[in-house]
């Protein structure tokens, strides 16, 4: 979905760099609060992960396979301001080192790859949260989140298009052709992601940001039955 | 989304010469490849003429940097998902239609597809320039003259330091995987590569931990002393921006003529 020079025009590509802009501005502010003196280490080494992860390749069928886009998983993993800046910094670095997106598709792409997929993650995981209890709760809420993140930012892309798309496909044809191409791979990427947050859950459990103060993980003094 | 991408990622990138283009600084890079590629966007299709102009102006420039062209053509392999939505749109768009060669194709999906090839393949010609002679800590200190914020540019930093660590990491439980007789089953061994992914993230983390701390008893204070070369030149910035000028020029003259 990396967006190419051209693909939108110019003030679309104005609009949406300035909205990045600020928008990674106040996520540069608030992961100060998450992370705290650890900001630059932690959000490095995370963005790190989520790089190597979009290497990770899980075999589909036929000898095709899908990788992971790492938005609502980063946001869960260690919060939603740290996973926003980690997958734009992504986005960002593709961009100027692999040509992967253009320079003046920058704003586009961080808004749509890193923003729209770690926000709306993080909203539909906090509102299932709230009825989903226990470890299997936030696994379940995770798959969902995950899977409804790639079309919620597959429409995001389509509607910029609309506004400032240089193609000359029918809107509504790009619209069902995107969001049904990514309902699909949502739900490669909401199962990956819930298998993910579940191997950590069971080693890690504090390090999962969307799972504290929802399971216990402090240790317990239990009564042995021996004595 | 980057399946391209190999090992010692900051290393294979540059392509190190001796050469106007590689001496400049990183900012001044940066600015000319950013006004250049949006002045090329900026320009009205059907003015084909001026995107052969451009397409010669960073020829030049990658002639200029001595850059070996079939590494260059190997690097925009990235743009093949966009070559093939441009390819598509003549097919797919409202006419009026055009017969070529038995073909029904639509006239406005011709002119936007091959403008955003001409547009697109510009742009990845300039990001590809700019990346095989900007190396990564001139690039990141470059990004922090031109007012990126700090943070931000520190974050990128680290990650470009350690993605190299943690891609061996996961090259090392992939080898792990397979003499433990792994192989791969389709959506039955999703399990297994998600369960690597969760055990990636925590040695991910727990090395951020570590780095952290050895970080902290080198006397870190939560800012890392800036690297700053010395700041550009006005000569430069004029080198430089030669390559965006010449695009403006273009850009009038596609102006006036459309």
């Amino acid at each position: 979905m990396h967006a190419p020079d051209g693909f939108i025009n110019a003030p679309v590509s104005l609009g949406t760099g300035a909205v990045s802009a600020s928008i990674l501005a106040i996520a540069l502010n608030k992961a100060k609060n998450e992370l705290d003196e650890k900001a630059a280490p932690m959000a490095g080494l995370v963005a790190a992960y989520v790089f190597a992860a979009q290497m990770l390749n899980f075999p589909v069928a036929l000898g095709t396979s899908g990788h992971l886009l790492g938005g609502a998983l980063a946001a869960i993993l260690i919060g939603p301001w740290t996973g926003m800046i980690a997958v734009s910094v992504v986005v960002i670095l593709q961009a100027l080192l692999f040509a992967d997106g253009g320079l003046t598709a920058l704003g586009f792409n961080v808004f749509n790859m890193g923003i729209i997929t770690v926000f709306s993650g993080w909203f539909v995981f906090i509102l299932l949260t709230k009825f989903l209890k226990g470890r299997s709760g936030i696994v379940i809420a995770a798959f969902i989140a995950a899977l409804i993140s790639v079309p919620v930012s597959a429409v995001s892309f389509v509607s910029q298009y609309a506004i400032g798309g240089t193609g000359t496909l029918d809107v509504l044809d790009v619209l069902v052709a995107m969001f049904s191409v990514h309902v699909l791979i949502g739900i490669g990427e909401g199962l990956i992601t819930a298998l993910t947050i579940s191997a950590v859950l069971v080693l890690r459990p504090d390090l999962v940001f969307g799972a504290r103060g929802k399971i216990k993980t402090e240790l317990q003094i239990k009564e042995s039955k021996v004595s | 989304m980057g399946t391209t991408q190999q090992h010692d990622i900051a290393g294979k990138l540059l392509i190190a010469r001796h050469s106007v283009v590689h001496h400049l600084p990183a900012e001044v890079k940066l600015v000319a490849m950013l006004s250049f590629v949006f002045l090329v966007v900026l320009t009205p299709l059907g003015q084909w003429w001026a995107f052969g102009v451009y397409g010669l102006l960073i020829i030049a420039v990658i002639a200029a940097a001595k850059l070996p062209p079939v590494r260059v053509v190997k690097r925009m392999v990235i743009e093949v998902p966009f070559v093939i939505f441009a390819i598509l749109m003549p097919f797919f768009s409202a006419g009026p239609y055009v017969e070529y060669f038995g073909l029904q194709l639509s006239e406005a999906g011709l002119i936007a597809g091959f403008g955003l090839l001409c547009k697109g393949t510009i742009g990845v010609l300039s990001s590809v320039t700019l990346a095989a002679t900007t190396p990564m800590r001139d690039l990141l200190s470059g990004l922090t003259r031109l007012k990126v914020p700090t943070l931000l540019v520190e974050i990128a930093g680290f990650m470009v330091r350690y993605v190299d660590v943690i891609v061996d990491e996961m090259r090392r439980m992939k080898i792990a995987r397979q003499s433990r007789g792994y192989f791969e089953r389709g959506i039955r061994s999703w399990p297994v590569i998600a369960r690597s992914a969760g055990a990636l993230f925590i040695r991910a983390y727990e090395r951020g931990e570590r780095v952290h701390l050895a970080m902290l008893s080198r006397g870190y204070n939560g800012k890392l002393p800036s690297y700053s070369l010395a700041i550009a030149t006005k000569a430069q910035w004029a080198t430089g921006m030669l390559l965006p000028m010449g695009a403006a020029i273009i850009l009038v003259l596609a102006w006036r003529m459309a």
